[in-house]
């Protein structure tokens, strides 16, 4: 009976149907630009993807149908399981690792300090530069022999440090010391859901004696773990995409760092795709892709349900 | 839209003694120490690579101890070089760039603003259809389009052109759109009746009433897309190959691998990499994370 309401007062404020058409007809020429774009970059490209991944599609020759081939093809492609190796233990390893040191550094910012919001401006600074940019600049920091970097635990006694980037065994913990100078844009989105926790919880904690530990653990923790959640959704879909950085550092080769110990899906993607021509392989990788995504995303939620707490009635 | 906001009057209604005062300051102190040292991890790199950037060819780029501040060296020839010698001509890159950022500047405010006024504002059949399409499409795998687009551009003549790098801003964002939309929703619909009444069709309304009142919004998604044209690398490097159009980040990318390439050139491009969108952050920075926060929130 509401909704009738509305729906007659509605009527009442466009003055009838005739001009509520003419709202309607307005509407879809305001969104023109938009549906032209969801059918010519969106639908179209999207269905093609799919026939493309079925066929042998090089660069200047179209592709003839070949079933799945490029499907199975990657079961005995090893460099296709590095790649998927690479970019799953990237995200195993540095996930854990950004979102703990992000969670840190909110917590630190998030100090009724004079000056903090000197430091907020400093720390995110890394977070609006370019991954090639960054990258260039730690390839030559992490240099095994000159580098400032390797200088510096030198003089702190570390007679033989490591290669960073020239060494398979270090390229993958170089790459995490490299994100963790970036951490600071994870920073500021923990430090937003910080700031939402309500001050009286901890007031009332506080009434009733609890430690620093004890708010941290049960109150800061469960309050944050929705902003957590969204922190690790977006680790995890950057990780499958890493790109820049990779090219950076293997000068734009074929292998992916040394002996392809960076390997990212996306660089093998780009190698196969945009420098072999190997379109219709490199479309069912984006596919194949898109799956290990899926999984990854689907398992998240999974630990959602078991680990983020939502307030009742909340939305967030 | 959301902005970061310290809750002020939460120190205010706690006037409650906190342990002694001692531990209070300890505290302190303990907290600027971790931060002050974060701030020269985040700092002293950059220190070095203008040290680097202003030695000339002589002077070694990788000292014992290594030189976060320049004492020593201040040949801003570098720089000059860099910019317009014809091997390197960073400043040719810039100004590619700066036009790629400009367009889809423009373009983002305009596309964007028009898809997100008739979900904000008009009633019309089909809209809830549509919205949930947009809000569908921010799911889209980008890798699987990647291909097809590429295909799509390549066979009507746009490789190596700057149409595939502006043209697609055109048909708008789906975060923008969002971003947008909820931005719009808080402007009171009073003035849309008032304009109404005064004859006002619905572009006028967008023209002179919605879009100069979206205009903090707007000024979001044009950081945003400065920052994001600025640093893309993806799109410049498969579209194009004429070296005559390259942006910054493909040069970058692409200088590092030339063998025996001069530390103290590369530094210098690298900064000269840098700087426009540390401009632009520093100028908009509240915006920015405001913008970044409300992001956050929406998860």
């Amino acid at each position: 009976m509401v909704a009738a309401a509305q729906k007659m007062r509605r009527g009442r404020r466009l003055g009838g149907p005739s001009l509520a058409s003419a709202e309607t007809r307005a509407a879809y020429l305001f969104l023109l630009p938009w549906l032209a774009g969801l059918v010519f970059l969106l639908a179209i490209p999207l269905g093609w993807a799919a026939w493309i991944s079925l066929t042998d599609e090089q660069l200047l020759r179209p592709g003839v149908w070949t079933g799945v081939d490029n499907y199975a093809r990657m079961l005995s492609d090893d460099l296709f399981l590095t790649a998927v190796g690479v970019t799953l233990k990237w995200i195993v390893l540095s996930t854990p690792v950004f979102m703990i040191a992000g969670l840190g550094l909110a917590l630190l910012l998030n100090q009724k300090l004079p000056g903090i919001r000197a430091f907020r401006t400093v720390l995110y600074i890394p977070a609006v530069l370019s991954g090639v940019a960054v990258a260039v600049l730690w390839v030559v920091l992490l240099n095994g022999d000159l580098g400032a970097v390797n200088q510096i635990l030198r003089a702190l006694g570390w007679s033989n440090p490591p290669n960073w980037f020239e060494d398979p065994g270090w390229a993958m913990p170089a790459l995490v010391l490299m994100g963790l100078w970036g951490v600071g844009g994870g920073a500021i989105i923990y430090l937003a859901g910080l700031q939402n926790i309500p001050p009286h919880l901890y007031e009332a904690a506080e009434v009733d004696g609890a430690g620093p530990l004890s708010k941290f653990w049960n109150i800061t923790l469960p309050m944050v773990s929705p902003t957590m959640f969204f922190v690790l959704i977006n680790t995890i879909v950057d990780g499958l995409l890493v790109f820049g950085p990779i090219y950076v550092i293997s000068s734009g080769a074929q292998t992916g760092g040394p002996a392809n110990s960076l390997l990212f899906y996306m660089y093998y993607l780009y190698v196969k795709g945009f420098r072999d021509g190997e379109l219709g392989y490199a479309s069912a990788l984006a596919w194949v892709l898109t799956v290990i995504g899926m999984v990854l995303v689907w398992l998240a939620f999974r630990l959602e349900r078991r680990y983020v707490f939502y307030e009742a009635g909340g939305d967030a | 839209m959301r902005t970061i906001s310290i809750p002020r009057s939460a120190s205010l209604v706690r006037p409650r003694p906190r342990g002694p005062r001692l531990r209070r300051f300890g505290h302190a102190a303990f907290v600027y120490a971790l931060l002050l040292l974060l701030c020269a991890f985040i700092l002293l790199p950059v220190g070095w690579m203008l040290t680097a950037a202003l030695k000339p060819d002589t002077a070694p780029i990788f000292t014992f101890p290594p030189e976060f501040f320049p004492t020593q060296f201040f040949n801003w020839d570098t720089f000059s070089g860099v910019l317009f010698n014809p091997d390197t001509p960073y400043f040719r890159y810039s100004l590619n760039t700066a036009f790629l950022v400009f367009v889809n500047i423009v373009f983002a405010v305009i596309s964007n603003s028009l898809i997100a006024y008739p979900f904000a504002r008009l009633r019309f059949r089909g809209r809830n259809i549509l919205f949930a399409v947009l809000i569908a499409t921010m799911l889209l795998p980008a890798p699987v389009l990647l291909i097809p687009q590429f295909l799509l551009f390549y066979n009507i003549g746009w490789y190596d052109t700057y149409l595939p790098l502006t043209i697609p801003t055109l048909a708008g964002n789906a975060f923008f759109v969002f971003l947008l939309r909820q931005y719009m929703r808080t402007i009171p619909k009073d003035l849309d009746e008032a304009a109404r009444i005064d004859g006002a069709g619905f572009w006028t309304i967008y023209w002179r009433i919605i879009l100069p009142l979206t205009a903090p919004a707007l000024t979001v998604v044009a950081v945003f897309t400065f920052l994001g044209v600025w640093n893309d690398f993806f799109g410049p490097l498969i579209y194009l190959s004429n070296t005559d159009l390259y942006t910054v980040a493909v040069a970058l990318a692409n200088q590092r691998s030339v063998v025996g390439v001069k530390w103290n050139e590369l530094m210098a491009a690298n900064l000269i990499a840098i700087v426009p969108p540390l401009a632009v952050y520093f100028f908009a920075q509240k915006k920015l994370l405001g913008g970044i926060a409300s992001v956050g929130l929406k998860g």
